[in-house]
């Protein structure tokens, strides 16, 4: 978010010590849950950026996740490598993915970008189900390793989670930087109106891939820590319904905002298990909950709170017109420059 | 000599319709030059092949005597060619200041600079600067999309100044604007003329406005130049009346 970063920034640093704390006393599949928060806020955070931030409608980062996740268990089981080193790689590979995807979107917008990226995420799942020399198919890949980090065994579920708190403590303070670097207003100009943001000098060609490949490589870097996380992957979790829900994610909690997809993924990763105890009722009570979000703020949840303090400022903008002479240069006042030199400024 | 804007012989053909058809003018340093004709005679169609919107069929646009035809808009501004619109572009959700500074931040530096660099691009000054000449000042922080129409098309204006752009095409920047900000509107063009040493062509219909702002003013009818002089010499001209009223 653009306009109040600096509240963004407390908020994701006061997050980080309760949510280092908070889980330790939960059982291992209560942190199993917690962990999964954890990894798809990562990628739903990709997704706001080129769907919320950048206005790109995508149906490919299921796809992402996948490719991140094969990538890191083909190089972890196969190839030996340690997970920080495959963790890299496999968002280097998305991010370079990103870009090849990015380029149809210099081309279609809207739903027909979606489209193409929802025929890229039904080609990687082929690919995945299909290649089992590569992928092993529908057997998938086993025993994918968690990591051993400077000498200490980070194995067991609550190391690794903070681990993947750690992760994503990184990652978000890389997306609020991202955000709020000129980078984050060009893509917002991107999304707002792009004829007006090219006479401006604003590259759309290269923002728009830009914007594909850091979403991109950020499902991917979720993939790469998915994998450790189940230890055992098949092409399942990243059919095109994965890439559905993400999408799902990020507009219920707010395309556009900072924590959009935190909440988010809450609604969709956590409120399921949480709501397991109704039996047969949770996804009912799932989808109406998510119906009623989206029906109540089309921005989601937390546009609600944005929507607010728009109404706010709006309400002291019209006072600011009421006091002001509607006139150039009409008005009474010291601080007015009749010239644009420098040093002119008042 | 070099002229700052060569259009020679630009034809721009939409199937059968002939929008723009042979349009040939040159602009000097630093003038402020009138385009007019009635509607429908191809200004806005030369306009977007000069800014790259469209692809003319036919014809070359030269700035500072370098070919320009077939580049991007983007890569256009960054050369210094800067626009206004007929219609308010601003960008609704960010402040007042954000949007100058959004019209500057890429004129400086590099992608990776705007990275790593500064959240303002070092724009700030220059923003306020922009704010306190159109006299915005009490609206800096406001978003955008909240300001009077007349507040937004100042924006709109302040905008394409930002780059400290060489050429300005200015599509009907009086359209909408009541009749006290008119007069001002006109001053704060000709001294931004002035002290930027920008060369302006501007698209208006309202000819008080074009008449006593422009040194020189070409007139369009039917995709071809009709008059080109003087604004004395235009409003005299036969043939400019006839094509403005008819038999």
């Amino acid at each position: 978010m653009i306009r109040r970063p600096d509240a963004n920034l407390l908020i994701l640093l006061a997050a980080f010590p309760v949510l280092w704390f908070l889980p330790a006393g939960l059982k291992s599949y209560g942190l199993y849950v917690v962990s999964l928060w954890l990894v798809m806020s990562i990628a739903a955070m990709g997704l706001n950026l080129t769907l919320g931030y950048a206005g790109l409608t995508s149906l490919a980062q299921g796809a992402f996740l996948g490719i991140g996740a094969y990538a890191t268990a083909i190089l972890t089981t196969k190839a030996g490598w340690p997970l920080p080193a495959a963790f890299l790689a496999s968002s280097g590979l998305s991010f370079a993915v990103g870009v090849l995807l990015g380029f149809p979107a210099l081309r279609v917008k809207h739903h027909y970008l979606a489209f193409v990226t929802l025929a890229f995420t039904v080609v990687v799942f082929l690919v995945a189900r299909n290649e089992q020399w590569l992928t092993g198919g529908v057997f998938g890949i086993a025993n994918i390793p968690r990591p051993v980090l400077f000498g200490s065994d980070l194995g067991a579920a609550l190391p690794f989670y903070r681990l993947l708190l750690c992760v994503t403590l990184v990652l978000a303070l890389a997306m609020w930087w991202l955000l709020r670097s000129p980078w984050g207003r060009a893509f917002l100009a991107l999304r707002e109106n792009p004829l007006r943001a090219a006479s401006l000098g604003i590259d759309i060609r290269a923002y728009t891939l830009l914007a594909f490949a850091i979403g991109s490589a950020y499902g991917g870097a979720a993939g790469s820590l998915y994998a450790p996380l189940v230890e055992f992957i098949d092409p399942a979790p990243f059919a095109l319904s994965a890439s559905f829900v993400l999408l799902l994610t990020v507009v219920a909690g707010g395309a556009g905002s900072f924590f959009g997809p935190f909440v988010g993924a809450f609604f969709s990763y956590m409120l399921p298990e949480l709501l397991r105890a109704t039996g047969g009722w949770y996804l009912i009570i799932y989808a109406a909950v998510v119906l009623v979000i989206v029906m109540i703020s089309p921005t989601g949840l937390l546009g609600l709170i944005e929507r607010w303090r728009d109404h706010r400022s709006q309400t002291r903008a019209a006072a600011a017109r009421a006091a002001a002479t509607p006139t150039l240069g009409a008005e009474a006042g010291g601080s007015e420059s009749d010239s644009l030199r420098k040093g002119a400024t008042p | 000599m070099t002229h700052v804007l060569e259009v020679s012989g630009l034809k721009k053909h939409f199937g059968g319709v002939k929008a723009v058809d042979g349009v040939s003018f040159t602009v000097e340093e630093g003038e402020i030059l009138g385009l007019i004709g009635p509607n429908g005679c191809g200004k806005s169609t030369l306009f977007n092949c000069i800014l790259g919107q469209l692809t003319p069929t036919e014809g070359a646009v030269r700035l500072d005597g370098r070919v320009i035809t077939g580049l991007y808009p983007a890569q256009l501004n960054r050369l210094g060619v800067s626009r206004t619109f007929q219609l308010l572009q601003v960008f609704p959700n960010l402040s007042v200041r954000e949007n100058l500074i959004l019209a500057g931040q890429e004129h400086k530096g590099t992608m990776l600079r705007r990275l790593f660099g500064a959240r303002d691009a070092g724009l700030t000054p220059d923003a306020d600067r922009m704010i306190a000449f159109f006299r915005l000042q009490h609206l800096a922080d406001q978003k955008a999309g909240g300001l009077s129409y007349g507040q937004q098309k100042l924006l709109d204006a302040a905008m394409a100044f930002m780059a400290g752009p060489r050429l300005v095409l200015l599509d009907e920047p009086a359209g909408g604007v009541n009749l006290t900000m008119l007069e001002n509107l006109k001053e704060r063009l000709r001294t931004i003329n002035r002290e930027l040493g920008a060369t302006f062509v501007v698209i208006e219909h309202n000819m008080d406005f074009v008449m006593s702002l422009c040194s020189r003013v070409v007139v369009m009818a039917e995709g071809k130049v009709l008059a080109e002089g003087s604004p004395a010499a235009i409003r005299n001209d036969p043939a400019v009346i006839e094509a403005y009223l008819g038999h």
